[in-house]
């Protein structure tokens, strides 16, 4: 609250007047600093329409701090004449005085004075008027009384270039009676205490308004990765579903697990290194299901379970090389060994966890991402089942225009990439991969011939960077991650409602 | 997956019709392929070069067509019209077939058993009053290299090299030499090398650098010469300047070199079956001898036709239709399949051309039944699979802290490359200090944490390794908040239902750890078992991860506890 002196002072200017007030004409007549008026003013207007206050801006003349001495001792050059004695004064001596240099110059130019030269003892100055006009000082003077009216805008520039004067903006207040003016205020009150609440005493007070236009108080909280939220929502979904969580709590696979029990040939582009990461330590492999391996060799290398297979030199020591995993439908072999292992009974699994792969990094590519993975196993399931289930699964992700393309992948035949139709960019867009696994890769581990294994993939990055409009991948994974946006994203809904 | 250019006025003209580019990239799209991209010479220059150097470039249109990855019959012009066709039951597919010569005497090409060192297998044919055109040379010499990239495995598997038959005269023979002892004047060079210069001469070719590394390092090196020892080639590396196949030439010898004589077999075939469409008898192939160590002779190219039985049944219960025997034998022979009901039941017979290697089981049938069907008119059903939902455990601690999630491994890259790490993260405190120091701007205190895996070495474990799943949280502020770390393990323990007792509960007790503060530091005892350390970071870690502030940590096996 402002001076309250000051603010009842200024209600009762403000009663006296017709129409309004000025508050820099009130500062002056009060003799006080024109802050404490605006002051007076902010807290007057925080009490409601006792006053209104509306805002003004005004350009005036200023005298710089140079400007002022020159309008109240004369210019350097008036000086600089009043100093020189009629005997004339040594140049030397004039340049000694604080205004000699600028003076002398400027004197010289208005031929106020002359030098001569020649004179013994070196060079001697003389008037060369008798008398003269200051009209600098004065055009100052009326700066200072505030006649600029009466100065022409060429003159105030070139004095202003002189950096003699400066133009200021000033903001004033122009004030004038509220709808609820009065000359007597009550102090409000700010909150509710306890002894208002005590003794009822909050009956005979007036509270101060609230701001609801100021933000509130951020609550101390934790905040969750986007992709986590997101990996959350995808749980979700598969549970719904009625989808089992597979353990995939294993980075470090075997190339037997990751690539040859899914029938992908030895001599694949993707068990390159220039695809893969492969282990320095520890290198291998040391225990595989001794049976499982050799119809692996087999089917890879002679073919067999009605395949001509690859007809190649099926080695050991390649299935042995461990790697990073390239994608988790390793341990979805794995699983499907498992179920094959006892009696078949029909299986919804999925997983949600990192896989990595030797990739150029750029904007939308690490070297690790999470890949979503769906399986389902049954006697006689088709690639319309297939379809169908894809359709209710990317349904619950608001995703409800779907279509497919043929494909080509080693594990999988038929193999089929999906597509929805994206309505921001008018065209289909890729959002996933599915297939049915290959007859080659399940009748090897034991699974009944008539049992089908339908599968389909996606990353969780890409519907994640969609979602929370993140462009580098960078941002959203790894060190560099922005913390303010993982401060800021939202909770994450994927259902059509809110999609 | 390849990607074959093709200039789009030439395909029309091939198909027979215009389409736009949309009905083009619509057609693709149901066939399994992709228009990647629709550009011109001059576009591709442009952007490769810069303006200045594409001024003079054609601007002819190009479609960048995505092929998948094993439909070797698609890699060329002649071969993606053929299949576009027989899709759209505009042509029958053509029968492929090798004859004798006129002659009566095949070319031969003996292999000497010094090959067996380096690159034992080898295959020939020879392409009879064939017609070039500069087009069709073109798209002749980009199969080659598409075959090379791909099946051929960067010509490591299978080399393939073809030749003026009019140059040379055979018998051919194939052996290996040393490198000093191989002397010929290389495709477009102007004098003779032994391989050793050519070895490194080639050291810097941008292209065929790439190649040098199969034969490298071995005693020998492939070669093969014609009766009067002239170079043919020498494999995988480089043809021999004098054989070499020019607009004029009319009669082509072809020959692969291979250590994968299955694959050799097959580049053969589709070398063939594409560019026999331009031999005065169109698809026919005139046949080689090749003549192994042991004696034994093969003719080639194979070409064979591969015969398989199925039902309708089968395709119908697979793909979830409901077709008749006719309409799927029919829907086969789109694909290339020449297929017939043979009226015994619902029996179908399923002729398996040599340019379809990718057939090799009856769901690559299937499938291709269900492309003709068309994937999107199948019915979409839902399976009956009863199941019951289970999941893993997810610990869901929300604690007030902020989790940035990072990544497994940073630095990791191939052992190819330029590599520095090589390291599967043990630790998850090093990244969430980085995350600090790459957030500095943040206002404090920064209050992190993070759930994940690390992977230890493991011998129980078949593949030598496991993960292990850590919780690690990081309070970074002007006071170190020691008080803040050990409270967040207080009701991490409360949460797990984990009591503050010795013994039976959770306690924790003072340790020696140069990562922390000397007098700073605690570890982690839950039941007894180490589990991991809390304590204030020592000054030396936080000035080495460029940060200013303490810094309080803790780091614990959470693996107990799922």
């Amino acid at each position: 609250m402002a001076d309250t002196g000051v603010v009842e002072t200024l209600l009762r200017l403000i009663e006296k007047v017709d129409d309004g007030v000025d508050s820099l004409e009130v500062a002056a007549s009060l003799g006080v600093d024109h802050q404490v008026i605006v002051g007076a003013v902010k807290s007057l207007q925080a009490l409601g329409d006792i006053i209104s206050a509306e805002l003004r801006s005004s350009k005036h003349w200023e005298l710089t701090e140079e400007g002022t001495e020159i309008a109240e001792q004369g210019s350097h050059e008036a000086r600089v004449f009043s100093s020189i004695p009629l005997e004339g004064l040594a140049q030397s001596e004039l340049m000694k005085l604080s205004f000699g240099k600028i003076g002398f110059s400027k004197a010289m130019s208005n031929k106020w004075i002359r030098v001569d030269k020649s004179h013994e003892g070196g060079p001697r100055i003389f008037k060369t008027v008798e008398s003269i006009d200051d009209q600098v000082r004065e055009k100052l003077l009326l700066v200072k009384k505030a006649n600029t009216a009466q100065l022409e805008e060429k003159e105030k520039n070139e004095l202003k270039k002189r950096k003699l004067l400066s133009e200021v903006t000033v903001k004033s207040y122009w004030i004038s009676k509220g709808i609820s003016f009065s000359t007597t205020i009550t102090k409000q009150e700010t909150e509710l205490t306890p002894e208002m609440v005590a003794n009822g005493s909050w009956k005979e007070k007036k509270f101060k308004p609230y701001n609801f236009e100021a933000m509130g108080v951020a609550p101390d909280c934790g905040h969750l990765h986007p992709l986590m939220k997101v990996r959350t929502q995808f749980r979700q979904i598969f549970l719904e579903m009625g989808f089992t969580e597979m353990p995939t709590n294993n980075f470090i696979e075997s190339s037997f697990w990751n690539f040859d029990s899914l029938f992908q040939p030895q001599q694949h582009p993707a068990r390159d290194q220039h695809d893969t990461f492969f282990l320095s330590d520890p290198a291998l492999a040391h225990e595989f299901p001794q049976d499982y391996l050799e119809r692996v060799k087999k089917v890879h290398s002679e073919g067999g379970f009605g395949s001509q297979g690859y007809k190649y030199d099926w080695k050991i020591e390649e299935a042995q090389k461990n790697i990073l995993r390239t994608h988790t439908t390793a341990v979805s072999a794995r699983m499907l060994y498992k179920l094959a292992q006892q009696k078949f009974t029909p299986v919804k699994y999925f997983s949600i966890d990192r896989v990595f792969r030797n990739e150029t990094l750029d904007a939308t590519h690490l070297a690790e991402f999470h890949q979503i993975e769906g399986v389902v196993a049954d006697y006689g399931l088709t690639l319309g089942d297939l379809m169908g289930i894809l359709h209710q699964f990317f349904t619950k992700l608001g995703i409800t225009k779907l279509r497919f393309k043929p494909a080509y992948n080693p594990y999988t035949e038929p193999s089929m990439e999906v597509f929805s139709y994206h309505e921001g960019l008018k065209k289909w867009v890729e959002v996933g991969n599915s297939g049915v696994f290959r007859p080659e890769m399940l009748l090897p581990m034991g699974l009944p011939e008539d049992v089908s294994v339908i599968a389909w993939g996606l990353s969780l990055e890409r519907p994640t960077m969609i979602k929370y409009g993140i462009n580098n991948i960078r941002e959203l994974v790894g060190h560099k991650v922005n913390l303010q946006m993982v401060y800021d994203s939202p909770i994450c809904r994927l259902d059509p409602n809110t999609a | 997956m390849p990607t074959v250019g093709v200039k789009r006025d030439l395909l029309f003209k091939a198909l027979g019709r215009t389409y736009t580019d949309e009905e083009f990239d619509e057609l693709c799209f149901e066939f399994g392929l992709e228009l990647d991209e629709i550009t011109s010479e001059k576009e591709i220059i442009s952007r490769e070069q810069g303006d200045s150097k594409a001024s003079g470039a054609s601007d002819t249109i190009l479609y960048k067509i995505d092929v998948p990855a094993n439909r070797y019959d698609l890699l060329c012009l002649e071969g993606l019209v053929r299949g576009l066709q027989v899709f759209k039951n505009t042509l029958e597919a053509p029968r492929y077939r090798r004859v004798s010569p006129s002659s009566g005497e095949p070319q031969k090409l003996v292999i000497t058993k010094e090959t067996a060192a380096v690159r034992p297998h080898a295959v020939a044919a020879v392409l009879r009053n064939i017609t070039f055109t500069q087009e069709r040379y073109d798209s002749f010499i980009e199969l080659q290299e598409k075959l090379h990239q791909n099946i051929c495995r960067l010509r490591s598997l299978v080399a393939i090299g073809t030749h003026d038959l009019d140059t040379i005269s055979g018998p051919f023979t194939y052996t290996a030499k040393p490198p000093g002892d191989i002397s010929f004047k290389p495709l477009n060079q102007t004098k003779e090398y032994t391989a050793t210069q050519l070895m490194s001469l080639y050291k810097t070719d941008s292209h065929l650098r790439h190649y040098l590394h199969i034969i490298e390092d071995k005693p020998v090196y492939p070669v093969i010469y014609d009766s009067n020892g002239i170079v043919l080639s020498m494999p995988p590396i480089i043809n021999g300047d004098h054989s070499k196949i020019t607009l004029k030439t009319k009669n082509v010898f072809i020959e692969c070199t291979a250590t994968d004589v299955t694959k050799a077999k097959i580049v053969l075939d589709m070398m063939v079956t594409m560019f026999s469409e331009y031999c005065s008898q169109p698809f026919t192939v005139e046949e080689a001898e090749v003549v192994y160590p042991d004696g034994k002779t093969y003719k080639y190219p194979e070409l064979a036709y591969r015969k398989e039985k199925l039902s309708s049944e089968f395709i119908n219960r697979k793909v979830g239709i409901n077709e008749s025997t006719e309409k799927i034998a029919q829907l086969l022979t789109r694909m290339c399949l020449l297929s017939q009901a043979t009226g015994v039941g619902d029996e179908i017979e399923v002729e398996i051309p040599p340019t379809r290697s990718d057939i090799i089981h009856a769901c690559d049938i299937m499938e291709d039944a269900a492309m003709a069907y068309g994937f999107n008119n199948i019915p979409r059903t839902t399976p009956r699979t009863y199941t019951v939902a289970n999941q893993q455990f997810v610990p869901s601690l929300f604690l007030g802290h902020s989790c940035p999630l990072r990544q497994i491994v940073a630095h990791l890259s191939s052992l190819t490359t330029l590599c520095h790490h090589q390291v599967a993260r043990t630790t998850l405190l090093p990244g969430l200090l980085k995350t600090i120091a790459a957030n500095r701007k943040m206002p404090l205190p920064l209050k992190l944490f993070e759930i994940s895996d690390v992977v230890l070495k493991d011998e129980t474990k078949d593949v030598g390794a496991r993960n292990s799943r850590r919780f690690c949280a990081v309070y970074y502020n002007k006071s170190p908040g020691f008080e803040v770390i050990h409270g967040l393990l207080d009701r991490t323990m409360q949460l797990l239902e984990v009591k503050s007792v010795r013994g039976d509960g959770y306690h924790i007790q003072a340790a020696d750890d140069s990562t922390f503060f000397p007098g700073r530091c605690a570890e982690i005892f839950v039941r007894g078992k180490s589990v991991g350390r809390l304590g204030v970071l020592h000054p030396d870690v936080i000035n080495r991860f460029e940060l200013t502030m303490p810094c309080s940590a803790l780091e614990m096996d959470i693996e107990p506890f799922l």
